[in-house]
């Protein structure tokens, strides 16, 4: 496979698109599914073959408002149509050439106007099934422009320039992790791509690998060059069947189009992958307890020194990079590191996807610059609370972050602010709260999941948080005292400073950025035996007649 | 060195020759331990002694650390699963949107906590971490089939229908 070649398939691919008069996007990802797309598009198929037009329908990756689904975008017009059913297939089809159906019309222009895509600006526009539909969009050459016209050390340098950091979380910088497995000495390297996804209420990872897997094998793919790796796995979460599938059909397609195996574009340059499957471990997002979990053990973490980079999968150096931080990879490769570098703030570059949940009126994915302003992203991406409801707080960075609160939306979006107001910028999960949570609930909640979550390694993290657990159920059920309230604000920080690995270190956080900004909350259930939300069962105190 | 012969099929179940196709594709390599399990999961439903000392012979893993590794992981199951599955996702979304609501017409009316099967082995009650679905909270999976903005209604509905299959 050489440039050349690349580009003869994508024109291949126009030609035979160009032969339809029209085309349809459905999209397929789970919400839209859940709604019935499936029938949807077997609809369209019929409706287009009965109208005589020539109309191809595609079935493509997750278009973004899930609220909104299930959605259809005709291409040539880039009509966008929500909340469409089966019965409404004709009505589109006969509209084609036509003027677009009103009352189908998607009405969120704001909403897409302040996004910026570059991960998933395949999403909702090709087959994820279908090589072909991802080489005709620039895919697969970076990977080419990598092997034939740069360096391993000029692709490192271009990431480096590019200023992208970890997208899973963390937020290491993606250039220097890549030179410090690419000087790792040893002829046998591996890189991973960490699918685990175990933030609840993150899925953005999961619709980057159903809806362009490519993007991911081909990050990887320039990874290995750079790093000098020939064997990468990709773990991925069990919990997500279609990911699954949709790599292992991505893996072979590419492997046929000789995009993996030996001498890649007839370069001395072999690389080829496995799909690895979690089991259900919230841990094994850590890297090192995903290094246990690929080998076939528990996912239990070690302590870092050594760092993978230099000591990991088998001992051998290993880069493991995020879903997302891979999706960045190929248009940083073919558009170069300052055009990156251009887009966003001043220490966080470019974008980022962020899942949008909870109580907001448009729920789904949504990419934008970084540095964008938290209060765009709820109120204008996100369409605000609905119901009447008023906005207490929005939660960022799952279990490892904290609850923002509504004085404090007016702060751009970047790993240094986020980490500032006691958040973290997380693998993107992105969680709206109104008035109707309880925040002392809220940190309970995530209490619970990381006290069964954690592994058991170490006692500050398997102990603490049970005992944390403990003290936020009494405050809850209305039996805390002031004394309950120190303890746990004790063991927030034994735990944060005392933890192994990075679950336990940060498990407190929910708890702290709640106590920090709704203190009167927790107060309130202690000295009032109230819970303000409604949420929390408490009895009612027995009245004491003086 | 002597080569390593693999312990016989435990049956002549045709399910064991998927099993062992998978740990035969490693090369009988420990690290396949986990997606051998997945396989006999996949296949039996769930894992069972049998199949976790087959396994473990099979791939010359220590008895202790296969049954680690199965108890460990939550996708792994000890117990057989209902004719039917319910699965309330737990994710964060669907706590905020009040999935502990579903939890709890479920088990009421299925007499049984999460993660417990019904005495007659119809419908099993689970909760997932997060399938990923969270735009449409809560979510409820039916059999594996992902029901959005699920309410307490539509759940008691469903086991309505199974219950009187």
């Amino acid at each position: 496979m050489t440039i050349e070649e690349l580009e003869q398939i994508a024109e291949s691919v126009r030609l035979e698109n160009a032969k339809f008069d029209f085309e349809v996007n459905v999209c397929m990802d789970l919400a839209c599914a859940s709604q019935g797309a499936d029938k949807l598009r077997e609809a369209l198929v019929q409706a287009a073959a009965a109208s005589g037009k020539s109309i191809l329908v595609r079935k493509t990756g997750c278009m973004g408002p899930c609220s909104a689904g299930p959605l259809v975008k005709v291409d040539e017009d880039d009509t966008l149509y929500s909340h469409v059913k089966a019965e409404n297939a004709e009505a589109i089809v006969s509209s084609l050439g036509g003027t677009p159906v009103p009352e189908l019309q998607c009405e969120l222009n704001e909403h897409f106007d302040k996004q910026v895509r570059v991960v998933l600006e395949n999403a909702g526009h090709i087959d994820p099934e279908k090589i072909d539909d991802y080489i005709s969009r620039d895919g697969y050459k970076a990977l080419m422009i990598a092997l034939i016209e740069m360096t391993p050390n000029g692709v490192i340098h271009r990431i480096t320039e590019s200023g992208l950091r970890g997208r899973g979380g963390g937020g290491y910088p993606t250039g220097l992790k890549w030179s410090t497995v690419a000087k790792a000495g040893g002829d046998l390297k591996y890189v991973v791509c960490n699918g685990d996804e175990g933030d609840p209420g993150a899925f953005m990872d999961r619709s980057v690998m159903e809806g362009d897997p490519h993007r991911v094998i081909e990050g990887m793919a320039i990874a290995a060059y750079a790093v000098g790796a020939s064997k990468g796995f990709i773990y991925v979460r069990a919990e997500y069947p279609v990911a699954v599938a949709r790599l292992t059909t991505a893996l072979r397609e590419a492997r046929r189009r000789g995009l993996l195996g030996n001498n890649i574009g007839g370069t001395t340059f072999n690389f080829d992958v496995e799909i690895r499957l979690g089991a259900g471990a919230f841990v094994c997002g850590e890297e090192t307890a995903l290094i246990a979990s690929i080998e076939g053990r528990r996912g239990t973490p070690k302590p870092r020194p050594p760092y993978p980079a230099v000591s990991g999968l088998w001992g051998k150096p290993t880069l493991i990079n995020n879903v997302e931080t891979y999706a960045n990879i190929a248009p940083i490769v073919r558009n170069g590191g300052k055009w990156f570098a251009d887009m966003g703030s001043e220490r966080s570059k470019g974008t980022k996807v962020f899942a949008l949940t909870g109580k907001i009126a448009n729920t789904g994915l949504v990419e934008v610059p970084m540095g964008i302003k938290l209060r765009e992203i709820i109120e204008v991406i996100g369409g605000g609370v609905p119901g009447g409801h008023t906005f207490k707080a929005v939660q960022t960075g799952g279990p490892s972050g904290g609850c923002i609160p509504a004085d404090m939306l007016d702060i751009g979006v970047s790993y240094d602010a986020l980490l500032k107001v006691g958040s973290i910028m997380g693998s993107g999960g992105m969680i709206v709260m109104d008035d109707t949570s309880c925040m002392v609930n809220v940190a309970k909640f995530f209490i619970e999941f990381c006290m069964t979550e954690s592994c058991g390694k170490c006692i500050p993290c398997r102990a603490g948080t049970a005992q944390m657990h403990t003290l936020l159920t009494r405050i809850c059920e209305g039996v805390g005292t002031m004394e309950d309230l120190e303890l746990l604000e004790d063991l927030c920080s034994t735990v944060k400073e005392t933890s192994l690995c990075g679950l336990g270190q940060t498990a407190p956080n929910p708890v702290l950025s709640t106590l920090k900004y709704f203190r009167e909350e927790y107060m309130e259930h202690i000295q009032h035996k109230r819970c303000p939300a409604g949420v929390c069962k408490i009895e009612a105190p027995v009245e004491v007649l003086a | 060195m002597p080569t390593f012969t693999p312990p016989p099929l435990p049956s002549d179940d045709k399910r064991w020759k998927i099993v062992n196709g998978t740990m035969r594709k490693s090369g009988f390599a420990r690290y396949a331990l986990i997606e051998t399990l997945h396989t006999v999961q996949s296949s039996f439903g769930y894992l069972d002694d049998e199949a976790i000392r087959f396994v473990a012979r099979s791939l010359r893993v220590p008895l202790s650390q296969a049954y680690g590794v199965v108890t460990f992981y939550h996708y792994f199951s000890l117990k057989p699963p209902g004719k039917h599955t319910i699965t309330v996702c737990a994710g964060t979304a669907c706590y905020i949107k009040g999935a502990d609501k579903l939890v709890a017409a479920a088990e009421k009316r299925l007499g049984v906590k999460q993660g417990q099967t019904t005495k007659d082995g119809q419908i099993s009650l689970m909760t997932a971490r997060c399938v990923g679905a969270c735009s449409r909270a809560p979510v409820v999976l039916c059999d594996g089939n992902v029901a959005g903005e699920a309410t307490a209604e539509q759940v008691l509905e469903q086991l309505e229908r199974w219950a009187v299959e």
